[in-house]
């Protein structure tokens, strides 16, 4: 019974500091937008260097679904309007979602790997005798990077799911589906809103996985143990994160 | 150099520090006094909190009771942005160097450069190659952190330790596992620099020989106490049972060789005991 009343209690001190976290990271935003070099760095080590997993996913993914779209729709006499179905289910879901995921493993893990070494080597605590606010120089960039790189990400997977190399290469090249009828319906059925949502959903997970990993990073234990554990729950928490709230956004923007 | 009204005593005074980590006791009314422009040592065994001693002077961390006063300034009653100020005048070399990895050596020195001073990138160049050719690595500029050896890596660290020209160095523990060549390279350093740039240097460690030969004042801490402080020669004429066998690396003594335990025979004879 202990037992249980102080893994809750450790729950509910983890949140908290987790989100005091937060507030001090938005106070140190300002100041680390007035360095774009710092910015950019982190953009491109958390952005840039996802590319190739998203590319490479999106165009599976994309593949795959006009594989299964195809099979279901030509019963109907509906192939046409493949299209609609694959671009509706990635700019609505897969894309955000199996972007975000893909995220927290290959950046959310670096980053909190990162920040942890650099924890476990006295080098945030350095910077702090340099009279330099480790969040404003380490954390803040990084977080503010995430956010803004998810959207782009999940944007490159969608367009790579849904036309150049996989569900139009599949639906169009392979199957035979009509090439004009293809992109016409996607056309007339996708909403701006649509994109809206989309690149909402992804703002919000990037958020959420970067969060997630700095904090993890930032207050992992300084040993080669605590580093690992500090990256394996950065990766779970934050998959369980994003799938929450996946639902809650999307409850959210259902009409 | 600022002054205030201490000028002519401590750079550093604690008084009566108490500070416990858990259940542990770490210091127990520890009073410590830096005074200007000298080297003082600051010896014990392992555990006995001396990088602690360090960290709650820079402000990292905060005394359960007592005062730390860094220029007649109460270190742990700052705002955010004064401690700021204060620690711009305190530098500290870390055990290993704590250099940031992602930089070369060249941006390690120019990193509190960069981050505090306006200076044009000429005028950085020139400081960071007066840094570096004072610790001896101006040919290391363009190297990163993991080519370097461990002594090198604490002469970089000190070289940005010394990048603001501050009034206080720390060196923790700079001697551990340096072959003889760079522990006298260090040693000379911590010496040479202290006098030439007219810091105060606080010198953390337990290789007793080494850091008496070269700092002016020393204290012993054990067990959260302060056990002797005088002159290197005062310390190794100590009548304290306890210093004389810290200094002499004596295996049994006031510190008992075993660690506690029920007499050895009670122990064997346990009948049925597991362990």
């Amino acid at each position: 019974m202990k037992g249980s009343f102080s893994i809750i209690t450790d729950m509910l001190q983890g949140l908290g500091r987790a989100q005091f976290f937060l507030l001090s990271i938005i106070g140190a935003i300002p100041a680390a937008l007035l360095r774009p070099r710092l910015l950019a760095q982190q953009v491109y080590a958390v952005g840039v260097m996802s590319l190739i997993i998203i590319v490479i996913s999106g165009s599976f993914v994309g593949m795959v679904l006009a594989l299964q779209g195809y099979r279901t729709l030509v019963d109907f006499g509906a192939a046409e309007s493949l299209g609609v179905f694959v671009a509706v289910v990635i700019v609505r879901e897969l894309g955000p979602v199996v972007t975000a995921l893909l995220f927290a493993g290959r950046a959310g893990s670096a980053l909190a790997a990162e920040i942890g070494l650099m924890k476990a080597t006295d080098q945030l605590s350095g910077m702090e005798m340099m009279a330099v606010d480790p969040v404003k120089r380490v954390i803040a960039p990084r977080f503010i990077a995430g956010v803004f790189a998810m959207p782009l990400l999940s944007m490159i997977f969608a367009m790579m799911a849904i036309g150049i190399a996989g569900g139009h290469a599949i639906g169009v090249n392979l199957l035979g589906v009509d090439d004009g009828a293809y992109w016409s319906q996607i056309h007339s059925s996708l909403h701006w809103e649509d994109i809206r949502d989309s690149l909402t959903k992804s703002a919000v997970f990037g958020a959420a996985v970067s969060w997630i990993a700095v904090y993890q990073g930032y207050h992992a234990a300084p040993t080669s143990e605590g580093v690992s554990r500090a990256t394996t729950s950065t990766v779970v928490v934050s998959s369980l994160a994003i799938l929450a709230l996946d639902f809650i956004l999307t409850a959210f923007m259902f009409h | 150099m600022t002054t205030n009204a201490t000028a002519d005593t401590a750079l550093v005074r604690v008084r009566g520090l108490n500070f416990s980590h858990g259940p542990r006791v770490i210091y127990d009314g520890v009073d410590v006094d830096i005074p200007r422009g000298k080297v003082t040592a600051i010896m014990g065994p392992s555990g006995t909190g001396k990088t602690t001693l360090l960290r709650i002077i820079g402000g990292q961390w905060r005394p359960s009771s007592g005062t730390v006063e860094f220029d007649g300034v109460n270190v742990h009653t700052q705002r955010r942005k004064a401690l700021y100020d204060l620690r711009k005048r305190m530098g500290m070399l870390f055990q290993n160097g704590a250099l940031l990895t992602d930089l070369s050596v060249f941006e390690n020195v120019a990193f509190p450069l960069r981050e505090h001073t306006e200076l044009p990138e000429s005028m950085i160049r020139d400081l960071v190659l007066m840094k570096l050719e004072a610790v001896g690595l101006r040919g290391a500029r363009d190297l990163y952190p993991s080519q370097l050896s461990g002594g090198m890596s604490r002469r970089v660290g000190l070289a940005r330790a010394i990048a603001l020209d501050p009034d206080l160095v720390m060196y923790d523990e700079p001697f551990t596992g340096q072959d003889p060549i760079s522990m006298g390279v260090l040693m000379r350093l911590i010496r040479s620099l202290n006098d030439a740039l007219g810091l105060t240097s606080i010198v953390v460690s337990h290789d007793v020989e080494e850091v008496l030969s070269i700092s002016d004042h020393a204290y012993v801490i054990a067990s959260g106490k302060v056990l002797a402080s005088g002159t290197a020669d005062s310390i190794r004429n100590s009548d304290s049972p306890y210093v004389q066998q810290f200094l002499r690396g004596q295996h049994d003594g006031p510190v008992a060789f075993h660690y506690k335990a029920v007499p050895y025979a009670d122990d064997l004879l346990r009948k049925g005991a597991q362990r």
